[in-house]
């Protein structure tokens, strides 16, 4: 059966979505992920979908789904690289993702995701690298 | 000759091969990218929503022209059990499914025409279009 591959850096985990997605496939997914977060100790995971021409009400659904189980198992989500025609089509279908983080591209979801893990800079321990930062320039950036 | 295909939903792969086939032809007719996406999207709604709610049927992918302006007609048919109250499943946010119930006020939304026929018991027919605008 074929999946959507997640690769490991760090504390991240990074997915691609470079295919039109059946729904047996973003399911695979979705469960996936859950069990990659737990097993890699992830803190955070960034989906890129720029590769997506269409994002329909299911994969909108899957994505918010992923964040919610993402944050349950204390992760945080960050979809990147939307197309505009695929946002205007959102918004219009009346799907405004919430819950979903977005950015505009990688490098900014990036940025994101290290600013809220306390500049953790994927060091396999996040929260300890929290408490070091000093707390005036965290409490700066939020 | 103008494309007037049927292809048959049966499962959720059928769903991205319309994708995929309304696709196309919304790029032969040269519709503009933001207006692809949107019939394209309204497909994979109203597909899944035949799949689901009308357990598989077809759709009719047809090129339209007409005096000058060029667009995309597409029929849903299926013959589940049909929609009982239409008013209330237009409703967004409304579903007897798993879903969001965004499906067919969103697909209206989305489309420049939008007719739906359903009786109890025989099944249920939706059919939209999209214009070059």
């Amino acid at each position: 059966m074929d999946r959507i591959p997640i690769l490991k850096m760090g504390d991240y985990l990074l997915v691609t979505v470079q295919v039109d997605m059946h729904d047996r496939l973003a399911m695979t997914l979705q469960e996936d992920l859950a069990d990659r977060i737990v097993k890699a100790r992830a803190r955070a995971v960034l989906i890129d979908i720029s590769a997506l021409e269409v994002v329909d009400s299911f994969i909108g659904r899957m994505l918010g789904s992923i964040a919610a189980i993402a944050r349950v198992l204390d992760a945080e989500t960050v979809v990147v690289g939307m197309r505009p025609a695929v946002a205007i089509t959102l918004v219009e279908l009346g799907l405004a993702l919430p819950g979903v983080r977005t950015a505009l591209n990688v490098e900014k979801g990036m940025e994101i995701l290290r600013r809220s893990l306390g500049h953790s800079e994927g060091n396999g321990n996040g929260a300890a690298a929290e408490s070091v930062a000093p707390p005036s320039e965290a409490d700066a950036e939020r | 000759m103008l494309r007037d295909d049927t292809l048959s939903l049966r499962s959720s792969e059928d769903i991205v091969l319309i994708r995929q086939a309304v696709r196309s032809t919304a790029v032969d007719l040269r519709l503009s990218l933001v207006d692809q996406t949107k019939i394209v999207t309204a497909a994979s709604e109203l597909a899944r929503n035949t799949l689901d709610y009308g357990g598989g049927g077809t759709v009719r992918i047809e090129a339209l022209q007409d005096s000058g302006r060029r667009g995309l007609r597409l029929t849903f048919e299926d013959k589940g059990p049909g929609i009982p109250d239409l008013e209330r499943a237009l409703k967004d946010g409304y579903t007897t499914g798993n879903g969001l119930g965004l499906g067919l006020g969103g697909a209206r939304r989305l489309s420049s025409e939008f007719a739906i026929e359903s009786r109890p018991g025989e099944g249920t027919k939706v059919t939209i279009a999209r214009w070059t605008t």
